[in-house]
């Protein structure tokens, strides 16, 4: 139990001698023979490719992995003791906010964390309101955690772990699951509390450009493995920065390698929106604005703007799975010959996913079957190219795409790598015209972004269209021919 | 096998309740406006109940502790009401009473049961339950006859639908790895 | 003025009263108990045309009861009172549990039951952090029939193929409810919650005296209900009798 009058917790060193763990049906080890020393009060950057291990360290520093989870080996210690013995010194924040954030309510749930630790009534809104103020929160007590955009969620998270100013502060992802906008918002939120308090900091982050200035040290991880180099960011990543780009860690000064230049076919009108809009209905205000815009074959089309401005929502329209509120999206003579004129939300699913193919922001939305090889089948399958077409489409999309050794496997128990790769070969499977993707490189590492930049650039010189929702700037530069950006909705029109 | 709850039972146990909770609106939605016509053709009534009764077979067989069936029941019916539906507090009663039923059937078994046949029984149950809601509800006045004919109707729909499907949902969420904290995920191969 | 009640004082008035009309089903207790409900609406805080609004599916199933039971009911000499009965004791059902729930926050609720009936913490907070997850999932339900559009699957008119297409939406949504859950789990430990420590509440919640008298003025409202119709020799239960 803490004394709430007491101010913070003192910040612990972290030591690990050999440590190791393997997760609970699982065969390999996540991370093993691990040394490292972090002293007191130091703010280390941890990277590593995915897999790395990092936020299976991160939840063993928390007091989070338990003898039920897996099996360790080794130590790893905080000041000398076991992590779970100071759990109430520990603040950790994940990278999702809506599985972070409890209660309705913006003060309830920063309380909520004083609540378990047994703080006395009076003594909880006082801590609430400086753990708000902290972070810079903005809002009163009874804001509405669900009005709050993904940037306010983090901030709102970030200070529920702050409330009892712990020493030792984890940070796995925060920024991970939020656009430019968001993510700036948690960065100045952490600026802010790094500048009054010196707690020990662990952050894993991929946007590691940004987060540089907080950093004394950073340390590499290697899956299955231990510490794979260390030391100050700068040395580090002019002595390593090949090898650690290479092995998909987002280097600062390390563009995605830019796709190879080829000739294309020449472009041709796949789709054509007049005046779209789209209300959901009840809504107060529309989703997507009238917009009026081709969709050409051969050609990139990156759709980008703020949370709010209907990007999904735009994707979702030219993917022929809503059906507009208003205006219309028409197919052109390249997207199906014989159809040019059709407004595509009334085709039947079967014609749909011949001519075109949406790949969804989370890859698991749209795993209909038990294995790997059957997901890229069944589009073929579906669309009536018969059974012999769909296996060599399958086979040929496994080799491609380096999914041979999981062809078996249940698409759900994949990586996050994987699974991406897996969603963009079941739109491809059909060799549709139109391939339309909703934040294709979302929380993946450097290694997927620059294989999916190269297989998304050889579609489209192959002459499929391109349609790719995102908010990575890079990216979009890399692929897009033209870009199309959204407005923000006006602030009355925010929910 | 007898510990208590943990943090992770609880949450799983209320957001798969939730989870059934937010398809139930739909479903919840074209029961209120079919209503009128499922009163006069209590057959259908009794095959829309299966649906609802998913939640008191799944979190058990999924979480494997005592309270498990009431508790995903009852939070099930509570979120589907969440937006306001003048059904409101009627769907809750029916939610626990569902809950309370499967929730007996797996007592029986002293909570070591936790396969096929108890999932069928306690479908039963739970069924059971609602149509005795249902003829104290609507159809108070029938003849005896008329009423056991209704339970008897409902009782095996219920079994089917919740009872197999529950089961089968839970084998699914196994082989997709997603039951990895809960004894009902270990006896999945390792990956 | 329902609003500023405390949650177990409105839902503790609005069992007794559905309690009453559970085992009553004769014409004057029902119409009484209605009467009681219909006057509390003014106290609700509920617009009476939105409750009409929302409320059409309702009456006309009132309506369907009340014939059905009319016309199947042994006693014949009074079938259309046991028919008017009927529907307004469904109709009174319904009122009481929209008032029951009328303007009650989730978490009032939830802390109102851990302080006063002294439900466990763990499971009453761990659904209402749960209930927090409802418009993502109801979010991510669309988002599934939507994807199977996407992929070229779709019912086309076939029922057989409509359960398949239904069941595999719902696995889906599971086995990604499952992994909120786990995570969600994570996090709330992460922040003490299965610590074993005991919990404080920031939010008190208790009885005051115009609580007690909307519990006990509603049970005894009830009460009086049965009572005159005792008296007046129309009392008949659920039960047969």
């Amino acid at each position: 139990m803490s004394d709430t009058g007491r101010p913070a917790s003192p910040a612990p060193s972290v030591e690990a001698s050999g440590w190791g763990w393997r997760h609970a049906g699982r065969r390999a080890w996540a991370l093993r023979g691990l040394d490292l020393r972090i002293e007191a009060g130091e703010r280390v950057l941890l990277l590593g490719a995915s897999g790395a291990g990092k936020s299976t360290l991160l939840l063993a520093l928390a007091g989070l992995l338990d003898g039920g989870s897996g099996r360790s080996e080794g130590s790893l210690t905080l000041d000398g003791r076991s992590p779970a013995t100071l759990r109430d010194r520990i603040g950790i924040v994940f990278q999702d906010p809506a599985t972070q954030l409890v209660m309705g309510r913006a003060g309830d749930d920063v309380a909520f964390g004083l609540e378990n630790r047994g703080v006395p009534t009076e003594r909880i809104w006082p801590l609430v309101d400086e753990a708000l103020e902290r972070v810079g929160f903005g809002y009163a007590r009874d804001r509405p955690t669900a009005a709050l955009s993904g940037g306010e969620q983090q901030r709102l998270a970030l200070a529920g772990a702050m409330a009892l100013r712990p020493g030792l502060l984890l940070l796995d992802e925060p920024t991970a699951n939020l656009d430019p906008e968001g993510a700036a918002l948690v960065r100045e939120s952490l600026e802010r509390i790094l500048r009054e308090a010196r707690p020990t900091l662990l952050l894993v982050e991929h946007h590691v450009a940004e987060v540089l200035p907080l950093i004394d040290r950073v340390i590499v991880l290697e899956a299955g493995g231990g510490v794979l180099v260390e030391g100050p960011p700068d040395h580090l990543f002019a002595r390593y920065g090949d090898r650690l780009a290479a092995a998909g860690i987002w280097v600062p000064g390390y563009p995605l390698p830019a796709p190879v230049s080829r000739p294309r076919p020449a472009a041709a009108t796949v789709l054509t929106t007049d005046q779209l809009r789209f209300r959901h209905p009840g809504a107060a205000h529309d989703a997507l604005r009238r917009t009026d815009l081709q969709v050409r074959s051969a050609e990139a089309l990156a759709v980008t703007g703020p949370t709010g401005s209907g990007k999904t929502t735009l994707a979702l329209l030219l993917g022929g799975l809503l059906r507009p509120t208003g205006g219309s999206v028409v197919a052109g003579e390249a997207l199906a010959a014989g159809h040019a004129g059709d407004p595509i939300w009334r085709w039947r699913a079967r014609e749909l996913v011949l001519h075109i193919g949406s790949v969804f922001q989370q890859p698991g939305h749209q795993f209909l079957t038990r294995r790997v090889r059957d997901e890229l089948r069944l589009g073929p399958l579906q669309a009536g190219l018969g059974a012999a077409q769909a296996d060599r489409r399958a086979d040929e999309l496994l080799a491609r795409l380096h999914l041979e050794p999981l062809a078996a496997a249940n698409p759900f128990t994949l990586s996050g790598g994987e699974q991406r790769r897996l969603s963009v070969a079941t739109a491809l499977a059909t060799a549709p015209s139109l391939v339309i993707l909703d934040e294709p490189t979302f929380g993946q590492d450097r290694r997927t972004a620059a294989e999916l930049l190269a297989l998304l650039a050889a579609t489209r010189d192959a002459g499929h269209g391109l349609v790719v929702v995102t908010h990575d700037r890079e990216f979009a530069a890399a692929l897009a021919d033209r870009t199309l950006r959204l407005a923000a909705p006006a602030p009355d029109e925010v929910a | 096998m007898q510990r208590g709850w943990r943090t992770v039972d609880v949450v799983v146990g209320s957001v798969l309740g939730v989870a059934f909770g937010a398809v139930f609106q739909g479903w919840n939605l074209a029961w209120a406006a079919l209503a009128p016509a499922f009163v006069t053709l209590p057959p259908l009534q009794g095959l829309m109940y299966g649906v609802w009764l998913l939640p008191a077979v799944i979190v058990p067989l999924v979480v494997r502790r005592p309270g498990a069936a009431l508790l995903g029941e009852t939070v099930a019916a509570a979120a589907s009401v969440y937006f306001g539906t003048p059904w409101g507090l009627v769907i809750v009663v029916y939610g626990l009473a569902q809950g309370a039923a499967a929730e007996l059937v797996f007592a029986m078994t002293l909570y070591r049961a936790w396969r096929l046949p108890v999932a069928v029984l306690a479908g039963a149950a739970a069924g059971g339950a609602a149509a005795l809601l249902d003829l104290a509800l609507y159809y108070p006045a029938w003849p005896i006859e008329w009423q056991l004919a209704y339970l008897a109707l409902v009782m095996p729909s219920a079994a089917l639908v919740a009872g197999v499907g529950g089961w089968l949902l839970v084998r699914g969420l196994g082989a997709a790895g997603a039951l990895a904290p809960f004894a009902a995920g270990r006896e999945q191969p390792e990956v | 003025m329902l609003a500023r009640a405390n949650p177990l004082a409105k839902l503790g008035a609005a069992v007794a009263l559905l309690l009453v009309l559970f085992i009553s089903v004769d014409l004057l207790t029902t119409a009484l108990v209605l009467a009681i409900l219909v006057v509390s609406i003014g106290f609700s805080g509920i617009g009476v045309r939105a409750l009409l609004g929302r409320a059409w599916p309702v009456l006309v199933t009132a309506v369907m009861v009340g014939l059905l039971n009319g016309l199947a009911t042994e006693v014949h000499e009074n079938a259309w009172a046991v028919g008017i009965t009927l529907a307004l004791r469904l109709l009174a059902i319904v009122l009481a549990g929209t008032l029951a729930l009328a303007s009650t926050n989730p978490t009032d609720m939830a802390d109102a039951l851990q302080q006063q009936l002294h439900l466990p913490a763990r499971p009453a907070v761990g659904a209402l952090a749960a209930m927090r997850l409802l418009p993502v999932l109801a979010e991510e339900w669309r988002t599934l029939a939507l994807a199977r559009r996407a992929r070229g699957v779709s019912a086309d008119g076939s029922p057989v193929r409509w359960v398949r297409l239904a069941a595999g939406q719902l696995l889906s949504l599971l086995v990604s409810a499952v992994r909120r859950a786990t995570q969600l789990a994570l996090a709330m430990d992460a922040r003490g919650f299965g610590s074993g420590t005991r919990r404080t509440s920031a939010r008190p919640q208790r009885m005051r005296g115009s609580d007690w008298v909307l519990l006990l003025g509603g049970a005894a409202a009830g009460l009086a209900a049965i009572v005159v119709s005792l008296v007046a020799g129309s009392w008949r239960s659920l039960f047969g009798g």
